[in-house]
């Protein structure tokens, strides 16, 4: 089971993530940062959650093995 | 190290399409010590892995009051003229902050039906007038200015005024007063504009942010300092993607696979942004404590120019990286920089440049250029990479 975690302190709402996995992020209306649509994403989406984890330039999310 | 030993940032191409030879040879070592044509010395940093690095590195400032700060650009020090592009934070996350929900991924993609009606304009009018037609006067550069300004609630009618400004303080050949001259034009025409907004805020971005000058959350200087920023980022960039990129697909032969597949504008796009980096020079920082990469330390007060154009030319991240092929296996390109500072209208541009070409290739699949590529004027002093016209016909 991998999770999407996300740092708000680190997010500044670069948008990136939901550039490279619409399905899977959003941004809030307050700031925004990131939301997390999906929070375990199943094999098929997970290169792309990768993906976006790396895109991130603030180095906001991990994907956390449990 | 004396001066004299050290070697010149390359800085001249010797192809159109492709970044110095130089840069290649710098990329084969870690971070080096050049003497920039400001006269100052910095680090090159060239490699794709310690660009991020550097960019996304907490001790990398981008405060360009501070000594030792690489002058890419001959504009006067500037101290918050250039707005939060040049600040740390707090501020810069202060200031930026204001702006983020404006440029959201999905707010910018709400904006898709306007600006295919601002294309469907200004194309049919190069379609009614021509051929030929000069597709930077007639297309690439009134698209997105007209987008722009819309969004900003700046006047169109004024884009000759702005243009001519932006134009100035991004040449690399311009002396400082001259770059400087331009920079306060604009500035005195925006500060202007700010004003009225804060006494009557419109339904437009910078009405809305000037609802924040009434409630402390900025100074209206600042204010007028952010619109500047944006007016010409939101402008000169795009403009230059929109003509250089059709002359990339153009000449690469790609434009008739685009046009036999739209649907491929996404993958098209982000490799014509990876493969013309048209923030050609990098973009500068300076140490506030010292930092080591590939085990090169660089001191607290060193100036460091990241080249985004080396970085997207890394054959360690881009296999065979100096082939333009839309159909590559997408890596993560630099062209919007990489950090804290990494562009806020990434979307806004990803989203006018995949309209532009969508509408251009189904309107004019016969497009070609109507004179020799030699007689194209590229522009290899501007900050911003592009051209100064491109005459095609169909």
């Amino acid at each position: 089971m991998v999770r999407l975690h996300a740092d708000l302190d680190r997010c500044r709402g670069a948008g990136q993530c939901v550039f490279t996995a619409p399905d899977l992020f959003d941004q809030d209306d307050v700031e925004g940062k990131v939301v997390i649509l999906v929070p375990s994403p199943g094999p098929d989406r997970l290169p792309l959650a990768d993906r976006a984890t790396v895109a991130c330039p603030n180095r906001a999310l991990t994907l956390v093995s449990e | 190290m004396g001066q004299l030993e050290v070697p010149k940032i390359p800085w001249t191409r010797e192809d159109a399409f492709h970044p110095p030879a130089g840069l290649a040879e710098f990329r084969a070592g870690p971070p080096a010590r050049v003497l920039l044509p400001s006269g100052q010395v910095a680090w090159l940093v060239t490699r794709h892995a310690d660009a991020r690095a550097v960019l996304s590195d907490p001790r990398v400032s981008s405060d360009d009051t501070l000594p030792g700060y690489p002058q890419l650009v001959p504009l006067p020090p500037s101290g918050g003229l250039l707005s939060f592009l040049r600040m740390d934070d707090p501020d810069h996350g202060r200031l930026r902050r204001l702006l983020t929900t404006e440029f959201t991924v999905r707010r910018i993609n709400a904006m898709r039906p306007g600006i295919e009606r601002t294309v469907a304009e200004f194309l049919d009018a190069m379609v009614e007038a021509g051929p030929p037609a000069d597709l930077v006067r007639d297309f690439a550069l009134p698209v997105p200015s007209r987008v722009i300004c819309q969004l900003l609630g700046v006047p169109y009618a004024d884009h000759d005024f702005f243009q001519e400004r932006t134009t100035k303080m991004l040449e690399t050949t311009a002396t400082v007063e001259e770059g400087g001259r331009a920079m306060a034009e604009l500035g005195d025409y925006l500060a202007s504009l700010v004003a009225a907004k804060v006494r009557d805020p419109g339904d437009d971005l910078l009405g809305r942010v000037a609802s924040g000058v009434t409630a402390g959350r900025l100074t209206e200087d600042e204010l007028a300092s952010m619109a500047r920023l944006l007016l010409i980022a939101g402008h000169e960039t795009t403009a230059n993607m929109l003509a250089l990129g059709t002359l990339m697909l153009l000449v690469s032969g790609e434009w008739a696979a685009l046009c036999a597949d739209p649907s491929r504008v996404g993958a098209v796009s982000e490799e014509l942004l990876r493969h013309l980096t048209i923030v050609q020079f990098g973009v500068g920082r300076v140490l506030t404590e010292p930092v080591t990469i590939d085990e090169v330390t660089m001191e607290a007060g060193d100036g460091v120019v990241i080249s985004l154009f080396a970085a997207n030319r890394d054959g360690s991240h881009f296999p065979d990286p100096d082939a333009f092929d839309p159909f590559r296996r997408q890596g993560h390109h630099m062209a919007f920089g990489f950090g804290a500072h990494q562009c806020l209208g990434a979307a806004l541009a990803r989203l006018e440049m995949d309209v532009a070409f969508t509408a251009l290739a189904a309107r004019l699949p016969g497009l070609r250029l109507a004179v020799p590529l030699e007689d194209v004027p590229f522009r290899p002093a501007q900050f911003v990479y592009g051209l100064g016209a491109l005459p095609v016909a169909w």
